[in-house]
């Protein structure tokens, strides 16, 4: 850390920890009164189509929408695996594929395998199934170093896509069509869940990601979400003061595994069409960038992240072509400049210990922390 | 559950094997020694930063656009064989090589100095590296995308591929003679110079032991500049080689694949250790053609995948172990 930094810190916190300490100073009442407006204005907003934010002409408002919810879930599942615990996964489409998949091979009429089960029922199937691709793939890799497990998750990546192009009953390019969705129809007869009207699909998404935020805030606050952070901040530490580093890493896998797949089945519903294309690892590293950009281990910040990755090109079409560059950049500029992304990592746990030390000796503590997201020069501010 | 529903998916054409077994055995050192050339490159840089470097397979791919645009320069014309006398042909093929070493080797150290330095003079975790390393391979290829589009650039080729002799009824072409002479003794060269030179003495000391070696009085930044020029060279040289073998393979994405093979390669002879790079570069080539010939074409990048996975599961270290520094824990 150097002496400016530490001038600056000491004149004024920086925007996030403000807005997080004015936060955490409101009671639960008032924390419920900030929020509920906001949800509601979220789920309002295919409605509201509000001028200076719509996509339209050149992007369906409502499907946008969808697309930026869809991939913030994505975000999510990616945020446990990359922000929580520190494993580096290139290959998250993998999962997102497979969930695709299976959602397809159950519902789709071009499927041998059809079941003639309500699309409510196929979910849960295609989230374990895609469970246990995560223990499948976690079991024997995990035990790698980090940066071997970057790329061995690339190559599973590249081997689910490939086995979508080769095995014959996958039907590769041809695909499946007529993917399976929610029951229901409206007023007039036709089907609420169509592929046009993505105002349905949002909504379900956004649904889908409250509780996902509810089971994964609960996660991290278990006994395992303190096991992860042990893990990222130093494994060989965790493995010595006695963390099953191993078991909880692929708890980790397998919790990004059910997300990716969840979010992966409700995208080939909402396509309703699912074949070979779109499963590259190109779309990983612009996963990895949505989760890097929010913020990695901040779930407000991935959301953010994943928003502004998916929105960003359907909102200003000039740039949609170089997206994927000014995404890359936008990784190393970060990188560089600001490791912990838009919004830092919460470090909930490390911030108590902290304030609980404070309030103990009447002094922050000395030692400068070093986490795997953030320099020390932020770790101290606690 | 899939296998049910269909069970012809997959076969094992051993007949097949059996009868393609020398030429693919040729075809796969002649490729191989293409990865072992990357390979070099991911080894070096892994054994003294300890790093990934996601990025050189783009280092790669933009030798193969810079020796690509000197033979267009050259008055390549795309379609067949340009008729050119023998010693055009040796002129053409070193004014290639220099392009395409100078603009890896230069781009190689330019990522470096853009992408790396900055992270190590901060002291960043490792992760922070890995996803540098990502997002710079990213950037050099929409950089191709976007310049050149998704379409492979039109075949330029150099030098018309004759049988010279045969081995075992195999036949071994001038191309893949050249590319498996001339990368071996490049690799030689690359071998003797980290294991004999002075400066190849600083790059085993960074690799074994970063703070004893500037204390000795190492230039440990001058030699990670090293590594990466090294590193790119080599790749210049197998962007050539590649083009030779496969001239319409000059796309913005071309180099991805090759990198994560050359990386299996690494790791399968035993990252670190540039004689494992050598090894673990030709027995994937050899086992990839082996793979293709047993399953089909389309299963060839699968076989890769799957070793890799299985080679870090039972030996991470590789077949020969990592020795860049000697004994690293």
């Amino acid at each position: 850390m150097n002496a400016h930094q530490q001038a600056q810190t000491s004149v004024r916190a920086p925007f996030g920890q403000r807005v997080r300490d004015w936060w955490n100073g409101l009671n639960r009442f008032q924390q419920w009164g900030v929020l509920i407006p906001l949800v509601v204005l979220i789920y309002a907003l295919p409605i509201l189509n509000p001028p200076l934010l719509t996509t339209e002409p050149g992007t369906d408002f409502q499907i946008a929408l969808f697309n930026a919810a869809r991939f913030a879930l994505i975000a999510i599942g990616l945020n446990v695996v990359v922000g929580q615990a520190g494993l580096l996964d290139l290959g998250y489409v993998g999962f997102f594929a497979v969930g695709a998949y299976v959602a397809a091979i159950l519902t789709s009429p071009d499927s041998a395998l059809r079941w003639d089960y309500p699309w409510i029922a196929i979910i849960p199937v295609a989230v374990v199934v895609t469970m246990a691709t995560g223990v499948l793939l976690g079991a024997p890799t995990l035990r790698l170093r980090g940066d071997y497990l970057a790329i061995v998750t690339l190559g599973f990546g590249e081997i689910v896509r490939l086995l979508a192009d080769n095995v014959t009953p996958l039907r590769g390019q041809r695909g499946f069509q007529d993917v399976g969705r929610p029951e229901g129809l409206n007023a007039d007869g036709t089907a609420i869940f169509n592929s046009s009207d993505g105002t349905p699909w949002y909504w379900l998404v956004v649904t889908v990601i409250i509780i996902i935020l509810i089971f994964v805030g609960n996660l991290e606050r278990s006994r395992v979400g303190r096991a992860w952070v042990a893990i990222r901040e130093d494994e060989d530490a965790a493995e010595i003061m006695g963390v099953p580093t191993f078991k909880f890493k692929i708890w980790a896998f397998t919790m990004g595994a059910a997300i990716g797949g969840l979010s992966g089945a409700i995208y080939a519903g909402q396509i309703g069409f699912v074949n070979n294309q779109k499963f590259d690892v190109v779309t990983s590293v612009l996963f990895l960038a949505a989760v890097v950009l929010g913020g990695s281990g901040n779930k407000v910040g991935v959301i953010l992240g994943a928003f502004v990755i998916s929105y960003v090109p359907d909102r200003f079409q000039a740039i949609a072509e170089y997206k994927y560059l000014i995404f890359g950049l936008a990784l190393i500029v970060l990188m560089i400049f600001r490791p912990q992304g838009l919004l830092g990592s919460r470090q909930r746990l490390l911030a108590k210990g902290r304030q609980a030390y404070r309030k103990l000796l009447g002094r922050p503590e000395q030692i400068a922390k070093e986490s795997a997201m953030i320099d020390s020069a932020k770790g101290v501010q606690g | 559950m899939l296998a049910q529903a269909e069970d012809s998916w997959i076969d094992f054409n051993v007949g097949l094997f059996l009868d393609q077994f020398w030429s693919n055995t040729v075809d796969g050192l002649a490729y191989g020694s293409i990865y072992a050339l990357i390979a070099l490159g991911y080894t070096l840089v892994y054994g003294v930063l300890r790093l990934i470097n996601f990025a050189h397979s783009e280092i790669f791919i933009t030798g193969a656009f810079g020796a690509y645009f000197a033979m267009e320069a050259l008055g390549l014309k795309p379609g067949p064989t340009a008729r050119l006398g023998i010693l055009e042909i040796i002129g053409f093929l070193l004014l290639m090589m220099a392009v395409a070493m100078i603009i890896s080797g230069v781009s190689a150290v330019v990522l470096e100095r853009v992408a790396y330095r900055p992270l190590r003079k901060r002291n960043a975790p490792t992760l922070v590296f890995l996803i540098t390393a990502v997002g710079a391979s990213f950037v050099i290829q929409q950089l191709f995308f976007v310049s050149r589009g998704a379409n492979p650039e039109p075949a330029l080729r150099l030098i018309r591929p004759t049988e010279v002799f045969t081995v075992f009824g195999a036949r071994v072409t001038n191309i893949q003679l050249l590319v498996f002479v001339a990368a071996l003794l490049l690799l030689v060269v690359a071998d003797q110079f980290i294991n004999r030179s002075r400066l190849g003495r600083g790059v085993r000391a960074v690799a074994q032991d970063p703070v004893t070696a500037t204390l000795m009085g190492v230039n440990r930044e001058r030699v990670i500049m090293l590594t990466f020029l090294i590193g790119g060279v080599l790749a210049g040289a197998a962007a050539v080689f590649y083009l030779l073998q496969i001239p319409q393979g000059v796309v913005y994405n071309g180099g991805f694949l090759l990198g994560i093979k050359a990386f299996t390669a690494a790791v399968l002879g035993g990252i670190g250790n540039l004689r494992g790079a050598l090894l673990g570069g030709l027995l994937l080539g050899v086992v990839e053609n082996y793979g293709q010939s047993l399953l089909g074409g389309e299963w060839r990048d699968i076989v890769a995948f799957v070793l890799l996975i299985v080679i870090l599961m039972f030996r991470p270290t590789g077949i020969l172990g990592e020795s860049l520094g000697k004994a690293r824990v």
